[in-house]
C-alpha cells in the first residue's frame, strides 16, 4: 500500500562529510514499510522534478518514523541534506519489494552507501547474523557499531586498509571463509556481481538489492530496468516494482 | 457545468487523459487515484510482439524536465488484450490504445488483432524518438505519414488518432498528411529529442545517447504547435507536452485542443491528472463557463 505523504523532518545530521542521516515522520509509510524497500523523495524546487529513490535504513512504527541514510551526490540529495528539523518534504512510498527474510544463519553484505538498508534487515532477522561491510576508507565507514548493537558479528573491509581488512568484501569473505544460509546484500553493482559468484560457488542463495535511474518509482515509466533471466533468455525487469531485490542467480550481470 | 467532450463520436466525461508511456495501463496509478475520474486512459505503446526496449540507463533529469529512451518496452498485443483490457474495463473511463511498430506491416498487425476488442480508440504512434525503425522515422516525413496512416486506417474498426512528432520544421505538414491519410484525430506532441552528458564520467547519461525530452520545460513549444495544428486541420486535436495542472490544460484548450493529456507530471505527482480535472472544474465554476467547449479555441 503506497501513499504520498507530506512528511516532517524529525531529525537530521551528517554521519560523514557527505552522508546524511535523516529521520522523517510519516506514519502511513512507516506502517507499511518493510526491510529493503525504498521511498521516493521529491525535491519540489521547480527545477529538479523527479523524485530521488532512497533506501529505508530503519523503520520505527511506534513513532511513525522512517530513517534514511544517503550520500549527497547531486542537486536533489544536497537539497534534502540542507533541510532542518520540522521542515516538510513530500515522500512517496514504500516502494518495491524488500528482502525476503528467512530462518537460519544470515550473512548481510553491504558496500558503501548500500550499507544503510541492511540495518532494518539486520534488526528484523532473528537468527545468527554475520555482517560484512566494505568502504573506501575509514572516513567513509558508517553504521558499523549499530550492527554490533543489533547482535551481529561484524567484519569490515576497506580499499586502503585504513579500517579492518585491506581489500573488498568478497576477498574478506574468502579469507574468513564466511558462510551461511542466506545472503542479503546491497552495494555497487560490481560488488554484487562478485558476491553473486561467491554465493554460487558456495551454494548460498543470495538476494541483491539493485539500483538504476528512475522517474516514477512505481513501475509506470519503465525507466529503471535490469536484465533478468527467464525461459526465453532474458527480460527487462523494473528495479522499482519487480525489485529492487532480486535473486542474484537470475541477474544478467 | 458540462465538462464532457466529444472526439470522433466518443464522449469523454472530461477532457483529461493520460499520455501514452507515462501511465502504463493505469494499474500502478490506481493505488493513488480513482481511474473512474479520468476522461480516458491512453495506454503505453503496444506492438504485435513483446519488445525488450533499450538498455539502461533510460532516464536522465534535465532542467525543468526529463529525457527518456525507454524504447517502447511492452509485453505485446496478446498479453495486453488478455490482461490490461479486462483491468481497465473495471473502470468507467475510455480506453485508448497506443499502437507501435517497426514497419507498416507491424502497425497493421496490431490494429487487426485489436479489431473487435473492447477499446474506444486507437492512437498511432509514429513519433517515438527512441526506436531506430518505425516511430519518429515515419512521423517526420509527410509522404510516409500519409502512407502509414492510410494503411492502418483501412484495418481499424475504431477512431484513429495519429500522434505527431515535434521534431520537424513545420508540424502542420505532417498534421495535414495525417488528415489526408484518413486520421480521425491528432495528438501532439510526442517528446523532443534531447541529450545530456555526464561531464565527470565523460559519457552520455542515456545508454542510447539521445532520448526524448518531456516535462514542464517543453510546454510553450507544445502549446505553439497545438495552436498551429488546430488552425491547419479540421480534425479534433488532443494536446499534450508539459501539462502539469489545470492552468496548463486550459491554455491548450483555449489554443484549440479538444482534450489534453497529462504525461510526465504524473511521475512528479501521481494525482496530477485528477488534480487537473478538479482545477478545470473550479475554473469553470469561478468564471461561469457552462460548457468546456465554450472556451475551446477562443484564441484567434
Amino acid at each position: 500500500m503506497k501513499t504520498v505523504e507530506n512528511t516532517a523532518v524529525a531529525s537530521i545530521g551528517l554521519l560523514t562529510d557527505d552522508i546524511c542521516d535523516m529521520t522523517l515522520h510519516c506514519p502511513e509509510i512507516a506502517s507499511h514499510a518493510k526491510a529493503g524497500q525504498f521511498v521516493e523523495l521529491y525535491p519540489d524546487n521547480g527545477v529538479n522534478l523527479l523524485a530521488r529513490p532512497i533506501s529505508i535504513c530503519a523503520i520505527d512504527t511506534g513513532n511513525g518514523n522512517i530513517r534514511l541514510v544517503f550520500r549527497i551526490v547531486g542537486k536533489g540529495t544536497e537539497l534534502f541534506s540542507r533541510l532542518n528539523t520540522g521542515d516538510r518534504i513530500r515522500v512517496l512510498g514504500p516502494c518495491g519489494n524488500g528482502f525476503s527474510l528467512s530462518e537460519g544463519r544470515a550473512v548481510l553484505v553491504g558496500g558503501g552507501i548500500g550499507v544503510p538498508p541492511l540495518i532494518e534487515t539486520c534488526r528484523q532477522l532473528r537468527g545468527d547474523k554475520t555482517v560484512v561491510l566494505g568502504f573506501r576508507d575509514k572516513s567513509n565507514a558508517i553504521l558499523c557499531d549499530e550492527f554490533e548493537a543489533l547482535g551481529a558479528k561484524v567484519h569490515v573491509a576497506s580499499d586502503d586498509g585504513s579500517i579492518g581488512f585491506k581489500g573488498n568484501v568478497v576477498e574478506l569473505m574468502k579469507s574468513e571463509n564466511i558462510t551461511g544460509d542466506m545472503i542479503y546484500s546491497c552495494g555497487p553493482r560490481i560488488m554484487l556481481r562478485f558476491l553473486s559468484d561467491y554465493a554460487i560457488e558456495r551454494g548460498i542463495p543470495c538476494q541483491v538489492s539493485m539500483e538504476e535511474r528512475m522517474a516514477c518509482g512505481i513501475g509506470a515509466c519503465v525507466g529503471c530496468v535490469v536484465r533478468i533471466k527467464d525461459r526465453d533468455g532474458w527480460t527487462h525487469k523494473k528495479v522499482c516494482k519487480d525489485g529492487p531485490v532480486f535473486d542474484s542467480r537470475e541477474v544478467i550481470w | 457545468m458540462n465538462t464532457k467532450v466529444d472526439i470522433c463520436g466518443v464522449t469523454l466525461k472530461n477532457p483529461v487523459m493520460t499520455a501514452s508511456g507515462t501511465f502504463g495501463s493505469g494499474r500502478e496509478y490506481s493505488e493513488f487515484i480513482d481511474l473512474n475520474r479520468l476522461g480516458a486512459v491512453v495506454v503505453k505503446g503496444v506492438a504485435d510482439k513483446p519488445w525488450p526496449g533499450n538498455p539502461a540507463p533510460r532516464i536522465a533529469e534535465v532542467y525543468g524536465g526529463m529525457l527518456n529512451s525507454v524504447g517502447l518496452q511492452n509485453p505485446g498485443v496478446d498479453w495486453f488484450m488478455e490482461n490490461d483490457i479486462p483491468f481497465l474495463r473495471q473502470f468507467d473511463t475510455k480506453i485508448i490504445v497506443n499502437v507501435c511498430g517497426h514497419s507498416i506491416e507491424e502497425y497493421v498487425n496490431v490494429v487487426k488483432k485489436l479489431r473487435g476488442a473492447d477499446v474506444d480508440m486507437l492512437e498511432l504512434n509514429i513519433s517515438c524518438p527512441n526506436v531506430s525503425e518505425g516511430g519518429m522515422a515515419f512521423g517526420t516525413d509527410p509522404v510516409m505519414v500519409k502512407k502509414v496512416v492510410s494503411a492502418v486506417k483501412k484495418e481499424a474498426d475504431k477512431p484513429l488518432i495519429v500522434k505527431l512528432s515535434p521534431n520537424v520544421t513545420d508540424i502542420t505538414l505532417t498534421a495535414r498528411a495525417a488528415e489526408e491519410g484518413g486520421a480521425d484525430a491528432l495528438s501532439l506532441i510526442n517528446t523532443l529529442t534531447g541529450m545530456k552528458i555526464d561531464i565527470y564520467r565523460r559519457q552520455p547519461v542515456l545508454s542510447r545517447k539521445i532520448g526524448g525530452m518531456s516535462g514542464p520545460a517543453v510546454k510553450p513549444i507544445a502549446l505553439r504547435m497545438v495552436y498551429e495544428v488546430c488552425r491547419a486541420v479540421s480534425l479534433p486535436v488532443i494536446g499534450m507536452g508539459g501539462i502539469s495542472n489545470a492552468e496548463d490544460a486550459l491554455e491548450f484548450i483555449m489554443a484549440g485542443a479538444s482534450a489534453v493529456s497529462i504525461g510526465t507530471a504524473s511521475f512528479i505527482n501521481p494525482s496530477a491528472a485528477v488534480d487537473t480535472i478538479d482545477g478545470i472544474e473550479e475554473y469553470m465554476k469561478k468564471y461561469n463557463v457552462e460548457n468546456i467547449s465554450d472556451i475551446r479555441g477562443i484564441i484567434e
